[in-house]
């Protein structure tokens, strides 16, 4: 199928998101835009800090507020806006239309509640099935996402459960519903090389199964590479960077996705920390109380003009949907 | 162990804490008289044998007769123990749900009007004294509005050994103030407790879970958060309750509550040392048996522990 004609099942459209304390603002997303699609992997990759986890929380509605909040644009879910929906229409949509699985899978899962309880609970919720229904589908849920004896494992507290195995469960949670979206903030930063790569294939699975539309949280490239159909490029709350996964690994454009690119580790040797991984990258992410004038990269650029450090360049569509957010690119110059 | 230990120093107060001979025979008593008592009552033997005694007396639940009634220590404890239960259960109830209910208010709503004067009013629970709040409870419900009796317990029903003071009206309205006295204190601690532990588990990742499920704000406070806040909340409160009832002295003397401290307060005067012994060690025992079942509820709380 041609992607062009697949509709998005979610738009992403100058999302700001910004975080107001003492210090100043915080432009934490600062006009991020992307779209989501049916049965394909969207990959958001950066550096930590750059935005991604708040991108997503906009999208469930859950910026911690105060400091955080949505101030300008739209995120459009079957032509709704979910900025614009109040708290109970948005909770019918959390868990069910979207849900959402988090980085870490000891801390999230609740301590004091089965795994039976905890799935059975968007059965009950969303589903309306009464308690004994509900079992059965989480029992169903755990043999899908190949928990073994899920029939014991239901009745099981999260800390009876291995890492993978809780992970496993958070995902079967999630895709309880059969939600559209699944939005997954690095769910397998915290596992192992061997866990993670199992996790990744049982998502894809899942993916393929319930077409639904993933939107993958990373900071690490070798993910991308195996899971993602396309990639957005974060850095510093903005978009630089996005094309198909094979387009933007074949034709790299913004030197900030060349820095990452040149930082993977020889595959199967992926190392957690995100400071190890960027050699290639020099200096540090800049604060956001403090950002340069111009191309939010230009103070750690290898091949930064004078121009970026006066104005920030515009995301270009560069053709085929690649686009690029960087002055040696964009050819129309406000200058 | 504790309890043994507790049971030496008690029997070190009976023994060496003035001369119980001068008490039991009286001032005038002729020597011969003395010697009598002195073997009547086992105090000629060695040191170990009286202690031996002493335990094994103890372990029957015989304590010796108080001098004063010659009634049987543990009875005479006994018989006073429903009326501090009572006044210790519902300052420990006032205190829990007071306490959790206003500590998760003030964790919600942080920055509020409402909880700015919760926390100013548990800060006074924590600091006013024991006695000073009493009677400001006094001045206010018994000698300006004239709601509440000043003191006593009120009407009683006996049912079996217990009499209970919780089935007539007067009963109620007589324990309402000391109720609320001892409970300032557990209260404000309860409070603060609950605040601090809501504060810690709102951020928690498995509350964004369980946002992100849909669920409602009353579903994720009360079954996602305040349920892992419970398990210590609780642990404290049930330790505190064995305090309550071993150490309500000064409310019970200020409400003249006829519950075991009031009686302690007395015989203390009168040196009656069976009585204070006796007194000590059921609150050494009370205590224990609380920790006890505190270790059991924490275990049923919390699913990381069990006990084979
Ligand atoms: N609760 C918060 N309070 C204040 N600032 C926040 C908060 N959460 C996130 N931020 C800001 O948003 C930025 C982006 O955070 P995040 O989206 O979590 O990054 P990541 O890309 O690693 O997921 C952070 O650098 C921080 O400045
Ligand atoms: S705009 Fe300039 S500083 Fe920014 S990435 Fe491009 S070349 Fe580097
Ligand atoms: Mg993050």
């Amino acid at each position: 199928m041609d992607k062009n004609t697949l509709k998005p099942v979610l738009s992403i459209d100058n999302l700001k998101t910004h975080f107001f304390s003492r210090k100043g603002v915080a432009r934490a997303v600062d006009g991020v835009s992307f779209d989501l699609t049916p049965g394909e992997v969207t990959g958001i990759v950066g550096e930590s800090g750059c935005g991604k986890s708040v991108t997503a929380l906009s999208v469930m509605g859950l910026v911690p507020n105060p400091p955080g909040r949505v101030v300008d644009g739209k995120i459009l879910f079957h032509q709704k806006n979910l900025l614009d929906l109040n708290i109970k229409e948005l909770r019918k949509i959390r868990g069910a239309g979207i849900a959402m699985i988090f980085q870490e899978p000891m801390t999230s899962l609740n301590p004091v509640y089965t795994i039976g309880n905890q799935i059975s609970e968007m059965f009950r919720l969303h589903k309306g099935y009464n308690k004994k229904q509900a079992l059965d589908a989480a029992v169903d849920m755990l043999d899908r996402v190949q928990i073994p004896s899920p029939h014991k494992r239901v009745h099981e507290f999260p800390h009876q459960l291995s890492g993978g195995m809780r992970q496993r469960a958070m995902i079967a949670m999630a895709m309880s519903c059969d939600p559209e979206i699944l939005i997954a903030d690095e769910p397998t930063t915290a596992l192992d090389v061997t866990v993670q790569a199992q996790i990744l294939d049982l998502m894809h699975r899942l993916k393929d199964e319930f077409s639904t539309a993933i939107q993958l949280i990373t900071h690490d490239l070798g993910v991308i590479a195996e899971m993602a159909d396309q990639v957005v490029v974060m850095y510093a709350g903005q978009v630089v960077e996005q094309a198909g996964t094979r387009e933007l690994f074949q034709h790299t454009l913004h030197p900030y996705t060349r820095g990452l690119l040149a930082s993977i580790p020889v595959l199967g040797h992926r190392t957690r920390g995100m400071d190890e991984d960027l050699t290639e990258i020099k200096g540090m992410i800049p604060s956001l109380y403090d950002l340069p004038a111009g191309c939010r990269f230009s103070n750690r650029c290898p091949q930064v003009m004078d121009k970026c450090k006066t104005h920030l360049p515009e995301l270009t569509e560069m053709g085929g949907g690649h686009r690029v957010r960087c002055w040696l690119h964009t050819k129309g110059t406000t200058l | 162990m504790v309890l043994l230990a507790v049971s030496f120093i008690c029997f070190l107060i009976f023994r060496f804490t003035g001369d119980p001979v001068l008490m039991l025979a009286g001032k005038y008593a002729t020597q011969q008289e003395r010697e009598q008592v002195r073997i009547a009552y086992g105090l000629d033997r060695p040191f170990y044998v009286q202690y031996a005694n002493f335990l094994g007396n103890a372990l029957k639940g015989n304590f010796g007769k108080s001098y004063i009634s010659q009634v049987d220590a543990l009875d005479t404890i006994l018989e006073r123990f429903p009326a501090t239960f009572e006044l210790a259960l519902t300052a420990i109830f006032i205190s829990l749900a007071a306490g959790v209910l206003l500590g998760v208010v003030v964790s919600i709503k942080p920055g509020s009007l409402v909880s700015r004067a919760i926390m100013a009013g548990s800060l006074g629970g924590i600091s006013i004294p024991t006695f000073l709040m009493g009677i400001l409870w006094v001045m206010l419900f018994a000698v300006y509005l004239e709601w509440l009796p000043p003191f006593g317990r009120g009407e009683t029903v006996q049912i079996g050994p217990w009499r209970t003071g919780f089935l007539t009206l007067d009963g109620i309205k007589h324990i309402i103030m000391p109720a609320l006295t001892l409970s300032g204190y557990q209260l404000a601690v309860i409070l603060r407790l609950t605040r601090a532990g809501m504060r810690e588990v709102l951020s928690e990742e498995y509350i964004k879970t369980a946002w992100s499920k849909g669920l409602s704000p009353f579903t994720v406070i009360v079954k996602h958060a305040l349920r892992n806040v419970l398990i210590p909340v609780v642990t404290i409160a049930g330790l505190s309750f064995g305090e309550l009832i071993a150490f309500s002295i000064v409310t019970e003397s200020i409400f003249q509550w006829p519950g075991m401290g009031n009686l302690l307060l007395v015989s203390i005067f009168e040196t009656d040392h069976p009585v204070i012994v006796t007194y000590i060690m059921m609150a050494a025992f009370i205590i224990l048996a609380i920790n006890i079942l505190v270790d059991l509820l924490y275990a049923w709380l919390n699913p990381k522990i069990q006990y084979n």
